[in-house]
């Protein structure tokens, strides 16, 4: 047996101010951070036991972390109720990455796999789970192959831990609900499945699951090395910490930043471009997020409890700049048509309720609707909210009534004078190409 | 405490032929494409008698009376 390699300089006592999570990056090899270098920082995590850790979950309650996939749920809150539950417990991470304007996760997978893996680890130790599950789309390739290669080097090293399985998962949108993963893993098709139960109750194996996003794991890694006062030191009290954005559209440096939770949005955007053009408006969030008014992006802090108030919010960190010659109804019609294409195709106000969405935002970009076609925009709006087996379409729904407010002086000359000079542009927003993909 | 029923639609199962609309019009409208919307107040009386009715007809079995505690 080959001993431990031993870390050639003690762990860091402090955490480090900003960045955080992309310290853990290799700026200088440009690939994945190795294992013997990531153990220069960050020690083993304990393995887990038969007991979850309370310590572990007590310090993720103290520093506040909530979930950076979109959702926003405490992440201690999840834990503790999984350590309660009955079962055998399962940890999945959460690696799917199915937003296109979203580039965070893959880099975390990419560039930082053992800052990902220390994270399910020590969450698995926190709720005693026998078996952890990373879920990565089957497109990610980079992504894949640096996971495989960290767990490997793990198992080379003799580092102990639960058995850590990759699953790969097709490139939906969907494959990252909570359901549709869960069900997945136990052999069925990545759609999502009618609940309760929900997968904190009965997941994969039919045991309580855990499922975290990649980025949440890597602060719980953090928090449980360096001390939720230290996570506290950035972002707000309410919601504290840092988090990753993934920039792109009319910004000057494309890609994946950090920031403290809370700081202004005109700082990142006009920091992010030294050869400003000016903008029409932000999508907050990406495809699946809100649009925000340039008057309202200008005094906009990144914090939910801001955006809320603005009817927008964080959501998974995509913030996209539109450019002033873009017209903002097509590129949305263009979004809500890729949306309506993602559902899974199970209940009919997503099924039906998206198509009709999506069909009328196309003509009130063409410049064809009428007052009655903004009429039942509303109304099928109102009728799809909620009615789903699961939140995807509402989150079409909040797509569409932001752009409906925020826009609604585009659309008001839309409808009485046709389409804008702007709509004859090529569009902006990229659109994944509409490959038919398997359902496993 | 008294227990009380809410109406409760699986709509991955539901294949939106409106019958329960027609069986429990006090609770169960359609939307633009059939498929029925639910009022989520409880059911009591002869409301409730109409739910079970509307419960035991469809076809898919996607009804359900969900029992409410409440005082
Ligand atoms: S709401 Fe849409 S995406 Fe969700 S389960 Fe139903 S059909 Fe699938
Ligand atoms: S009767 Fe059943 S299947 Fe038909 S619309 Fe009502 S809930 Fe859906």
């Amino acid at each position: 047996m080959i001993a431990h390699e031993l870390p050639s300089s003690p762990p860091l006592s402090t955490g480090p101010s900003l960045p955080r999570l992309l310290s853990a990056l290799d700026e200088q090899s440009g690939g994945a951070t190795s294992l013997s270098a990531h153990r220069r920082t960050y020690p083993p995590p304990t393995p887990a036991r038969r007991q979850p850790a309370e310590s572990y979950i007590a310090a993720v309650e103290k520093a506040g972390l909530r979930g950076r996939g979109g959702a926003g749920f405490p992440t201690g809150r999840k834990l503790r109720t999984v350590s309660e539950g009955q079962g055998r417990r399962v940890v999945v991470v959460n690696g799917s990455e199915g937003e296109p304007a979203s580039a965070k996760d893959g880099l975390l997978l990419t560039r930082a796999p053992h800052l990902v893996l220390d994270g399910a680890l020590l969450a698995a130790a926190a709720i005693a789970a026998r078996e952890v599950f990373v879920g990565i789309e089957r497109g990610k390739v980079a992504a894949l192959r640096a996971i495989h290669h960290a767990i490997a080097e793990r198992v080379h090293a003799h580092e102990p831990m639960v058995p850590v399985r990759v699953v790969e998962l097709p490139e939906r949108y969907l494959s990252g609900e909570e359901s549709a993963l869960v069900h997945l893993i136990n052999g069925g098709e990545a759609k999502p499945t009618s609940t309760p139960p929900r997968p904190y109750q009965r997941g994969v194996g039919g045991g309580p699951t855990l499922i975290d996003n990649v980025e949440t794991l890597c602060h719980l890694a953090q928090i449980v090395q360096w001390g939720p006062a230290w996570f506290r030191s950035q972002g707000t009290v309410e919601e504290p910490g840092t988090m990753l954005l993934t920039l792109s559209g009319a910004v000057g440096r494309r890609g994946v930043c950090e920031i403290p939770i809370g700081m202004s949005l005109a700082t990142i955007l006009s920091s992010s471009r030294p050869n400003a053009g000016g903008i029409s408006a932000v999508l907050l969030g990406g495809y699946y997020g809100t649009w925000l008014s340039v008057a309202d992006a200008r005094v906009a802090t990144m914090d939910n409890a801001t955006l809320r108030r603005m009817g927008s919010g964080l959501g998974c960190g995509a913030v996209i700049a539109l450019p002033p010659h873009a017209c903002a109804l097509s590129e949305t019609a263009r979004v809500l048509t890729w949306l309506a294409g993602q559902t899974a195709g199970q209940c009919g106000p997503c099924v039906h309720g998206l198509a009709a969405i999506a069909g009328g935002m196309r003509e009130l970009a063409a410049g064809t609707a009428s007052l009655r076609t903004l009429e039942s925009l509303h109304r099928w709006g109102d009728q799809v909210e909620g009615r789903g087996a699961c939140s995807f379409p509402d989150g079409a729904v909040r797509l569409l009534r932001s752009a409906l407010k925020v826009f609604n002086n585009d659309v008001a000359r839309h409808i009485s004078h046709g389409p804008c000079s702007a709509a004859a542009h090529q569009p902006v927003l990229p659109i994944p190409s509409a490959n038919v993909v398997s359902w496993r | 405490m008294a227990v009380s029923f809410r109406i409760r639609v699986d709509m991955i199962a539901c294949d939106g032929r409106g019958l329960c609309a027609d069986l429990l019009p006090e609770r169960i409208r359609l939307d633009d494409w059939g498929y029925p919307m639910i009022d989520p107040t409880s059911v009591s009386g002869v409301v409730l008698d109409h739910a079970r009715r509307a419960v035991a007809a469809c076809p898919v079995l996607a009804l359900k009376l969900e029992a409410v505690r409440g005082s």
